[in-house]
């Protein structure tokens, strides 16, 4: 359901501004902090960092932050090299991976708030469960219904090929949290990542769920929620199209009737 | 609070078995409007600024007629597709049941209102 204004208890106020450290390349951090031990509403607090001590990607200086500054501030990350898909925030308004995301594309104050749309945690950290749930009922899985051949199910080269800007994925949720109507009807949509991960296991020429597949996602909702609107391609940290991998499911449910 | 499974929550109520026939539909409906509109733009804007009766001996002519018939039937069945699918969007719950009838209905009327004042000028 579309909600134009904050809650009361979710409206963000001015937060903590830390000491500025000496030196001629220092940069302003403002950082969306949230607690839920405290009872208080979210706030941005502000962090000064000596650039010439910092790494050059954002989570870097994260680290430095957390590492120098101000030991509560809490992200989630591990890679630090966007395979993992833990370090998902929104940066200077865009959804993407801090580990890969350089602080020189950022121009003026850098400011890092959570991936939109989804109950925060703490801080940086927000709640992936329906995501991953979600991601669970798409059945990421190979499945097969024969039991031959026995060990290795082969594939061409070329049907191979099809996986490709498919299982790269790393299922960060930068895309889905983007998509205004993952905002809306989150609870119901699937949602660009859940339906790329889908895409990739009905185009794989060794499942054999297709039609199960299909029939899963004939819904006004699960799938034909997304208009098209391309903020998932668009922000996508791995570069990949899931717009591209929906547009091909719906050609196949057509296929399938006409 | 329901002590619900995140699986349970995710999956629903399943897959309803609906959803590409609504969007083939507007596919057509779509491809429809693409060529009907500019003809019928054309047959407007030449009998835009005539007098009564000559709008009305130009409406009465079979193509303006059928075509005008066509746009009113295509486009508002395109409008009360496309108003459905945005009401889905931003409505929930009974609200949106009762929003998706309005439209509905406001599609149909205006289409019989069209066609009843087209039929007075063609017939």
């Amino acid at each position: 359901m579309v909600q134009f204004t904050l809650p009361k208890n979710s409206t963000i106020r001015t937060g903590k501004t830390w000491p500025k450290p000496e030196g001629k390349n220092v940069r302003k951090f403002q950082i969306y902090r949230w607690n839920p031990d405290d009872g208080k509403n979210p706030q941005v607090d502000t962090y000064f960092v000596d650039m010439d001590s910092c790494g050059p990607m954002v989570l870097d200086a994260l680290i430095k932050i957390k590492t120098e500054i101000d030991p509560t501030l809490t992200f989630r990350r591990s890679c630090r090299e966007g395979i993992c898909g833990s370090c998902a925030m929104n940066i200077d308004g865009i959804n993407t991976l801090a580990c890969i995301y350089g602080l020189d594309e950022v121009k003026g104050d850098v400011k890092i708030y959570p991936l939109p749309h989804l109950p925060v945690i703490k801080d940086l950290i927000p709640d992936l469960t329906h995501f991953y749930a979600q991601h669970a009922s798409i059945m990421p899985w190979l499945e097969t219904k024969t039991n031959r051949p026995a060990k290795e199910w082969r594939q061409s080269i070329e049907d191979r090929e099809k996986l490709d800007g498919l299982y790269e994925c790393v299922m960060c949720a930068s895309c889905s949290t983007s998509c205004p109507s993952y905002w809306w009807n989150g609870d119901k949509y699937l949602g660009p990542a859940a339906l790329l991960h889908a895409y990739r296991w009905i185009i794989d020429s060794r499942d054999e769920a297709t039609g199960e597949r299909l029939d899963d996602l004939e819904d006004p909702f699960k799938l034909y929620r997304c208009h098209t609107i391309m903020n998932c391609a668009k922000t996508c940290p791995k570069g990949l199209n899931p717009a591209k991998a929906i547009a091909e499911i719906k050609k196949m449910m057509v296929e399938r009737v006409v | 609070m329901r002590y619900l499974t995140d699986r349970k929550r995710a999956v629903g109520r399943g897959a309803s078995g609906t959803g590409t026939e609504h969007h083939w539909a507007m596919q057509v409906s779509s491809v429809g409007l693409a060529l009907l509109l500019p003809v019928w733009l054309y047959v407007f804007g030449s009998a835009l600024g005539s007098t009564q009766a000559e709008v009305v001996a130009t409406f009465s002519r079979p193509f303006p007629a059928i075509l005008t018939a066509l746009l009113l039937v295509v486009g508002m069945k395109h409008f009360a597709s496309g108003a459905q699918m945005m009401i889905e969007d931003y409505a929930q719950g009974t609200a949106r049941k009762v929003a998706v009838i309005l439209v509905t209905c406001l599609a149909w009327v205006v289409a019989a209102t069209g066609l009843f004042a087209l039929a007075r000028m063609a017939l």
